[in-house]
């Protein structure tokens, strides 16, 4: 018993479910990180004593973070074209390139957040740490959860290759449009905490 | 999308990642200009949002997406923007009794 | 996939199914529990209210000393009642049972379009609802600053304050995952034939619902992980500078707001109620067009008007805080939508009111909860308008007539139209009947009952006696004169709760009855009803899967044979 549409498209939308359906995920993840920004606009205006990104926080370490996950973005993009090309070594070759630069940005963050405490700049020093810390570690959570399902499909979830290659095709794009949202959350978190 | 039409776009995203990392050098350096608070922060998030787009329309093959995808994401945006907006907007036009 | 149908453990086919028919029964069983247990909550409530300072009977040795409700318990109570009504009880009966289990057969699909995924958010909402609950056994007992959790006092209250924080967390997400379940499988899985504006109604209020909760409720989920921080790591979000506690000035950094958590929390507790109430629209819709034997009178109207409401519920959220200092601009502006927004409601009403006019009317007890519907929405509906007019919310805000507004419109309102829905689907289910005369006692019981909890809180409200008074008015001299209303509101609410023995002892008696072998018993037109398999429904739903060739609303038909025509068939 099949659910309809799941690796075909519908006809009329032009969609597959997998798809729709991250889409839909991502747009609620949209307002998820909107809030928290929301609420960084509704605090900033608050007061006048604001800190600059660069009081706290290292810029030359973020901007090799966000190289970081741009090229991890490229790769994984890549890796969904190479099963669109039939080459499944290249998809784990790839797929492989991706875990290591979403690694590398995890040991970055793992530095940066050392060298905050270590300096005694907690979240609860004031509110623009409390921000930071909080927007970036929901954030690391979901590079984690990026990690763990890009890591599976590299590992025993690549059988499906074999069984159901269209299918297995799908889950990688999938998996790979909520990494390019990682990404993109990144690439605004960047200026707004770090330079402005 | 077929393999020749996946090869194409397998070019695009080499050049798209070039112009992101180029733009990210970009966001760093222009932080260092001194445009005032207001100036900065339009700078700052403008430039980021050529970055996003193009992580968008190509990784994300937002540009050869189908309809239903579009009018879901015009809705989003829609409710994104009031939820930035209208809270800071309420609380600056609070009433002041001085 | 195996095509062969393979035996399945007791655990895989009832406790881990995949089944929507089977998650939709766990969810409605789980809620139904969650309803009951918020309605006792409120029971003990009540007698505080009626009799200040008197032992509570039967429970008053789980309260406090001498049996006394202390007040500190009574805002626990007042806060878990709301909370466990809202997101234990009717949102997850409402959405999560009735949604997935009638969605799929209402639009010709043989499950949703992601089985595990919603497997898995009925778990997720379970958990979420385990951990809520275990608050009252925390120390400082369960959350106790109101379902709205606004700080500075949520902030600084009892570790149940954290379990309700974490509780949210598990079922706003459990939420995400039915709402995008329910917006795939509307858009894709719809059978042959079946279009848009061929949808039952029903579907229609399931699909705008999941994109209210989509899109709606992850600013709270946000503002929850704030509040989190600022409870775990005290972090000062929504602490402001300065603050004294039990005259200690709190070690915090400060410079927060608390009106960011209302803004956060209000950007989705708007749109929540009208969660609460398009179900319902829904599920009333789809039994009085049963029931008076004709089309529903302005179906594209009824649409057009939902689609605009859900968009509008998204700009009207600061009605909640006009006394919060806002200035006049952006008070006029939340003021006007708010008054723009009763526009769809009353046109979705009237389609509904004008829907019965000319109508064959079978007072079942179905059509019976659907009309009772009618009035007292009307009644919830009106008395929300002094409440969004800025001036006059200045008398009601926080009065009872808050609460008396939106008790009508979930109680007699929303919940009339799931007993509606519970008592019409019930055949569908189990091939079985429920007794009529039961329906009817519980319908003419409840109705008088709820109206006399209700009602008065208008009047009290008015005199202004505020909402969450532990002794309910008694130590205020603008509340002398209407004080003995609690008695009377309390004594109707007990009675209330007994009244719900005849829907109990109805649904036992019934479940226990013999199987009718009836597949469309109220002779409907939906698909749910005449191309399913018998009850209770197998695999797959359908024997064979149907094609639509009109619209869910056929009955009557000139110079047809029956009164009716199922969508399924040429006609």
């Amino acid at each position: 018993m099949d659910i309809p549409f799941n690796v075909k498209e519908r006809p009329d939308t032009g969609l597959y479910n997998g798809k729709l359906g991250i889409w839909f995920f991502l747009a609620s993840e949209v307002m998820l990180f909107g809030g928290l920004f929301s609420a960084y606009i509704f605090l900033r205006n608050g007061v006048d004593n604001w800190p600059a990104g660069t009081d706290y926080l290292d810029v030359p370490l973020a901007t090799l973070n966000t190289l970081f996950l741009i090229s991890s973005s490229v790769t994984m993009v890549m890796s969904w074209a190479s099963l669109k090309l039939n080459d499944f070594n290249k998809y784990k070759f790839y797929t492989l390139i991706t875990l290591l630069f979403a690694f590398g940005f995890l040991v970055i963050k793992y530095f940066e957040y050392s060298a905050k405490f270590s300096h005694h700049y907690y979240p609860s020093t004031n509110n623009f740490l409390g921000i930071y810390f909080t927007m970036t570690g929901l954030h690391v959570l979901h590079i984690i959860g990026g990690i763990l399902v890009i890591g599976y499909f590299y590992g025993p979830g690549s059988k499906m290759w074999n069984s159901d290659p269209e299918r297995f095709t799908n889950r990688v794009e999938i998996v790979g449009l909520y990494w390019h949202f990682v990404d993109l959350v990144w690439i605004f978190l960047f200026p707004v905490l770090y330079l402005l | 999308m077929t393999p020749e039409e996946v090869k194409h776009h397998v070019k695009t995203y080499v050049l798209v990642f070039v112009a992101l990392a180029f733009l990210t050098i970009v966001t760093v350096a222009i932080s260092y200009i001194d445009l005032g608070v207001k100036g900065g922060i339009a700078l700052g998030l403008f430039v980021a949002s050529i970055k996003a787009s193009l992580v968008a329309c190509y990784f994300m093959h937002l540009l050869d997406e189908k309809a239903t995808i579009y009018w879901t994401l015009i809705a989003t945006a829609i409710s994104f923007l009031i939820l930035i907006f209208l809270p800071v907007g309420a609380f600056l036009a609070q009433a002041r009794v001085y | 996939m195996s095509e062969g149908h393979h035996k399945q453990s007791f655990w895989s086919k009832y406790i881990w199914s995949t089944d929507h028919k089977v998650i939709g029964i766990q969810y409605g069983i789980t809620s139904l529990v969650w309803l009951l247990f918020g309605f006792a909550l409120m029971a003990i409530m009540r007698y505080q209210l009626a009799y200040p300072g008197s032992p509570v009977p039967i429970v008053g040795s789980l309260l406090g000393e001498g049996g006394i409700l202390p007040s500190e318990m009574y805002n626990s109570l007042g806060a878990m009642h709301g909370t466990i009504m809202i997101f234990l009880g009717v949102v997850p009966l409402a959405f999560g049972a009735f949604g997935n289990y009638l969605v799929p057969l209402q639009i010709g699909a043989i499950d949703m379009a992601f089985p595990k995924l919603n497997a898995a958010s009925y778990w997720t909402y379970f958990l979420g609802s385990v951990i809520m609950v275990t608050g009252f056994f925390v120390p400082g007992g369960a959350a106790n600053s109101g379902w709205t959790s606004y700080p500075p006092l949520a902030n600084t209250a009892t570790m149940g304050q954290t379990v309700w924080l974490l509780g949210m967390v598990m079922l706003i997400t459990s939420s995400l995952l039915g709402s995008v379940n329910i917006l795939v499988t509307v858009i894709q899985l719809r059978t042959d034939g079946m279009t848009w504006m061929k949808l039952p109604i029903f579907v229609w209020t399931q699909f705008i619902t999941a994109f209210l909760l989509l899109l709606a409720f992850p600013p709270l989920e946000a503002a929850g992980i704030l509040q989190l921080m600022d409870r775990l790591v005290n972090t000062s979000f929504f602490m402001p500078s300065g603050l004294v506690v039990s005259g200690e000035v709190l070690q915090n950094a400060g410079g927060g707001s608390p009106l960011l958590w209302q803004h956060l929390f209000w950007f989705l507790a708007h749109p929540e109620v009208y969660v609460l109430i398009l179900p319902a629209f829904g599920i009333v819709t789809e039994v009085i067009a049963n029931n008076t034997r004709k089309p529903i009178k302005g179906y594209n109207s009824l649409v057009y008007a939902m689609v605009f409401l859900g968009f509008m519920s998204f700009i009207v959220w600061a009605h909640h805080m006009y006394l919060t200092g806002m200035g006049t601009t952006i008070g006029a502006f939340f003021q006007t939508t708010t008054m723009i927004i009763s526009i769809p409601s009353v046109v979705i009403l009237t389609a509904l009111l004008l829907s019965l006019w000319g109508g064959s009317i079978r007072f079942n007890t179905p059509m019976l909860f659907a009309l009772g519907f009618l009035p007292m929405f009307g009644i919830g509906g009106l008395t929300g308008l002094p409440l969004g007019l800025a001036a006059a919310d200045i008398h009601l805000h926080d009065t009872y007539y808050v609460i008396g507004h939106f008790h009508y419109v979930v109680a007699p309102g929303t919940i009339f139209a799931l007993f509606a829905g519970i008592y019409y689907w019930f055949p569908k289910l189990t091939g079985k009947r429920t007794n009529e005369t039961l329906g009817k006692l519980h319908f003419f019981s409840s109705f008088i009952c709820m109206n006399g909890v209700f009602m008065p809180m208008f009047v009290t409200g008015l005199a202004g006696v505020s909402r969450r008074l532990w002794d309910g008015g008694e130590s205020y001299a603008h509340a002398a004169g209407v004080f003995q209303l609690n008695e009377l509101m309390s004594i109707s609410a007990w009675l209330l709760g007994v009244a719900q023995l005849f829907f109990i002892i109805n649904m036992v008696i019934s479940l226990r009855s013999k199987k009718t072998g009836e597949s469309n018993p109220w002779s409907a037109t939906t698909i749910d009803w005449t191309d399913t398999t018998s009850p209770p429904l197998g695999h797959g739903n359908f024997d064979k899967v149907p094609t639509v060739y009109h619209g869910p609303y056929e009955y009557s038909v000139p110079g047809s044979k029956k009164d009716f025509l199922p969508q399924s068939q040429k006609g």
